[in-house]
């Protein structure tokens, strides 16, 4: 049977563990569930929240409200630190007068500087500017008329016939002529060079004066730049009518270089067909035979038919070169007429602008005439008010100081009043401590004599409470003392009239007075007798009181040492309440002689053992009741003795 | 008003625990002894020699005495009820 009885013992033994196990398990899972359940295991079985702890976590969290409050704090940051920036202005400070006055006249000064400077600079270049455009216009004229007389002088030199020796000099005049021309033009372009520099520098004067920026230059500036205008628009119109000129002059200079080439041209047949005939044809006579003359004649004819072919063909080009031309003439014209239109526009333009300058200058000028006066208006304000703010500060001074003399006044009076008045007092200060200490002394006599009386009644009182004290410490151990009752009698004669001694004596308790009362002593003896019943029955109380409990208490009792005697600690705890520890304190409270702690120890006993030491506590209180009645007697007799008795 | 009840010697509550124990050991003891004498007597009479009247009588016997102890102790704790009729 062995192997089945161990199989048994094996099966028991995993029948134990598995219901343990599940036991446990079954536990866990439930307090996991239920959080009451969990507190109550805790609670009753040690050591359970440490192994709930171990598997489950700590216990029931606590709020989670705080985090949310926290983070509804950040949303309200505002970061509305927008600092803006101080002004850093500097204190505005008023200049003196003098100063401001000196800067003016330098500021004009100054100004009046520049515009001499720049006066005198705009004149200079106006004059050289003038000078050189007149020039330069005087210049483009003569090159007109050079260039008229010329084309004059052309024109006649083709169409006029005119005998060979004033030819020449035609020719030669017209040389000269050509030569006069070319001067003429030259000395214009140079002129007109010049004088376009001039000009040029004439504007950048007017531009930097511009950019000087003072008032008073400005009319100078705006008269300079009119006369600038001007003398361009001369020059310009001059220009036009040179290039006029010289276009025409081209015209005749093309037609009078066509007609030379076709004389050349003629001259060359004439040459080729009769080379022998000498270039001046006119000249020719009889030198000629008759089929000289036939040649010339056929010749001739023939040079008409073809110069009629010619004139034909000449006709009919001319009109296409008449086209062309025209066209050619028509674009020439139309840039002609752009130029024109450009520079007429840049006329007007420039003219335009002038005019705004001269109504911005009047403008401003009325501008500044109208600030002169709101500022005139500004000082005369300012002035009026600094005169009322002046009178308004003279009346406060004038008030401040009638008001510090007046309290100066004042002062003077309070102080020599009051001086007279501590004299007044100083007297009826003396006077009056005399009468005091006649009174005194009066009465300190009297009182002497009361003092004494007194003295004696409460010498009485105190020999009657000693007594009474002596009578309380004659005592046997186990018998009660003598009754206190005559000797509480002769407390009581001897303080009639004095309330608080006779309430104190009146309030000894009768058994005191008829039995008398247990002394210390034999009220220790019989509490070590009482402790060993009281262990005995330790657990025996209302609820607890079968024989099995008695059994249980006399096994504790039999089983369980404590202290014989220990220091009671200065506040009880529950743990202090267990009877045993109880008596220890008490025991070792009655051999220091504290009766009144040990009592109130006693007193906390419970159930059966506070019914066994009942009436130890009773004569215990009847004794501490008698002792404090006494004691409190003693005290207020040695009192009294005390304030009655004299020095020596 | 402490000593206002009957006012017992000093010894006396202590003593009482003695004299309790004292007349309820001795009631056992005389019940006791009386359930077993009667039961021998029922045994031979009755029962032909049987063991358990005796133990049957000492038994009732122990039973009276530990009932009556424990009553003896109990009694200043129990609490004695009037019934009220209502007339």
């Amino acid at each position: 049977y062995t192997a089945g009885g161990s199989s048994g013992a094996a099966k028991v033994v995993a029948a134990g563990l598995l219901t343990v196990g599940g036991g446990v398990g079954g536990t866990i899972l439930y307090a996991k569930w239920d959080h009451k359940f969990r507190a109550a295991v805790e609670n009753n079985v040690p050591y359970s929240d440490w192994l709930l702890g171990l598997a489950l976590g700590p216990a029931y969290q606590g709020d989670i409200m705080k985090q949310v409050r926290m983070d509804s704090q950040h949303v309200w940051v505002i970061i509305a630190d927008s600092v803006v920036a101080p002004h850093t202005e500097l204190p505005l400070r008023e200049r003196p007068v003098e100063e401001v006055a000196a800067r003016l006249a330098q500021q004009d000064q100054k100004e009046q500087d520049t515009l001499s400077s720049v006066s005198a600079s705009l004149e200079e270049c106006l004059a050289s500017s003038a000078k050189a455009t007149l020039q330069a216009i005087g210049a483009q004229e003569a090159a007109v008329q050079a260039i008229t007389q010329h084309i004059h002088k052309l024109k006649e030199a083709m169409e006029a016939e005119v005998p060979p020796p004033e030819k020449s000099s035609q020719w030669k005049d017209l040389e000269a002529a050509l030569a006069d021309r070319t001067s003429a033009v030259n000395d214009a372009e140079t002129a007109l060079l010049k004088a376009k520099e001039a000009l040029d520098s004439l504007k950048s004067e007017i531009d930097k004066s511009k950019g000087l920026k003072v008032s008073a230059v400005r009319p100078l500036v705006l008269a300079a730049e009119e006369n600038l205008h001007n003398m361009v628009v001369d020059l310009d119109r001059v220009v036009t009518k040179l290039q006029s000129a010289e276009s025409e002059s081209k015209i005749v200079s093309q037609y009078s270089d066509l007609v030379n080439e076709a004389k050349l041209q003629f001259q060359r047949e004439v040459s080729s067909l009769t080379p022998e005939i000498q270039a001046n044809w006119k000249g020719l006579t009889g030198k000629l035979s008759a089929d000289d003359l036939n040649a010339l004649i056929a010749h001739a004819h023939r040079r008409i038919d073809q110069l009629n072919r010619e004139l034909a063909e000449q006709r009919v080009r001319e009109q296409i070169h008449i086209d062309a031309s025209l066209e050619q003439q028509k674009l020439e014209d139309q840039k002609a007429l752009e130029k024109a239109v450009l520079t007429a526009v840049q006329h007007i333009k420039e003219d335009t602008r002038l005019e705004q300058e001269r109504k911005l200058s009047e403008l401003r000028e009325v501008m500044e005439a109208e600030m002169r006066t709101q500022l005139r208006r500004q000082a005369a304000a300012h002035t009026d008010h600094v005169q009322d703010v002046l009178k308004v500060q003279e009346q406060e001074l004038r008030a401040d100081a009638e008001q510090v003399l007046g309290s100066k006044l004042l002062e003077q009076e309070t102080s020599y009043r009051q001086l007279s008045q501590e004299q007044l007092d100083n007297f009826t200060l003396d006077m009056n401590t005399a009468y005091a200490r006649l009174k005194g002394m009066e009465e300190a006599i009297d009182s002497h004599v009361v003092a004494e009386e007194e003295a004696r009644k409460a010498h009485q009182l105190w020999l009657s409470v000693e007594a009474l004290n002596y009578s309380l410490k004659m005592a046997d151990a186990d018998s009660p003392t003598m009754p206190l009752e005559s000797a509480a009698q002769a407390v009581r004669d001897s303080c009639h009239d004095n309330d608080f001694a006779l309430a104190l004596a009146t309030a000894l308790p009768e058994e005191s007075l008829q039995r008398g009362v247990y002394s210390e002593a034999s009220l220790r003896a019989r509490f070590n007798a009482l402790r060993a019943l009281v262990r005995r029955v330790a657990l025996v109380d209302e609820t607890h009181n079968s024989l099995y409990q008695y059994f249980l208490s006399y096994l504790q009792a039999a089983l369980l040492f404590e202290a014989k005697q220990e220091a009671p600690p200065g506040q009880l705890c529950s743990e202090d309440l267990d009877p045993f520890r109880l008596l220890s304190y008490a025991s070792f409270c009655l051999e220091h002689g504290d009766l009144e702690l040990a009592a109130k120890l006693v007193n906390q006993l419970r159930g059966e053992a506070r019914r066994v030491v009942e009436d130890w506590l009773t004569e215990a209180r009847l004794t501490l009741e008698t002792r404090q009645v006494v004691s409190l007697l003693s005290a207020y007799a040695n009192a009294v003795g005390l304030g009655t008795t004299q020095a020596p | 008003m402490g000593i206002a009840k009957s006012f017992l010697t000093a010894k006396n509550m202590a003593a009482e625990h003695g004299r309790k124990w004292d007349r309820c050991l001795a009631d056992t003891a005389v019940k006791t002894v009386t359930g077993l004498a009667v039961g021998v007597v029922f045994s031979v009479v009755l029962f032909k020699r049987r063991t358990w009247p005796v133990s049957l009588g000492s038994g009732l016997g122990l039973g009276m005495g530990y009932a009556n102890c424990q009553h003896d102790f109990r009694s200043p704790y129990l609490v004695h009820g009037d019934m009220v009729k209502d007339q």
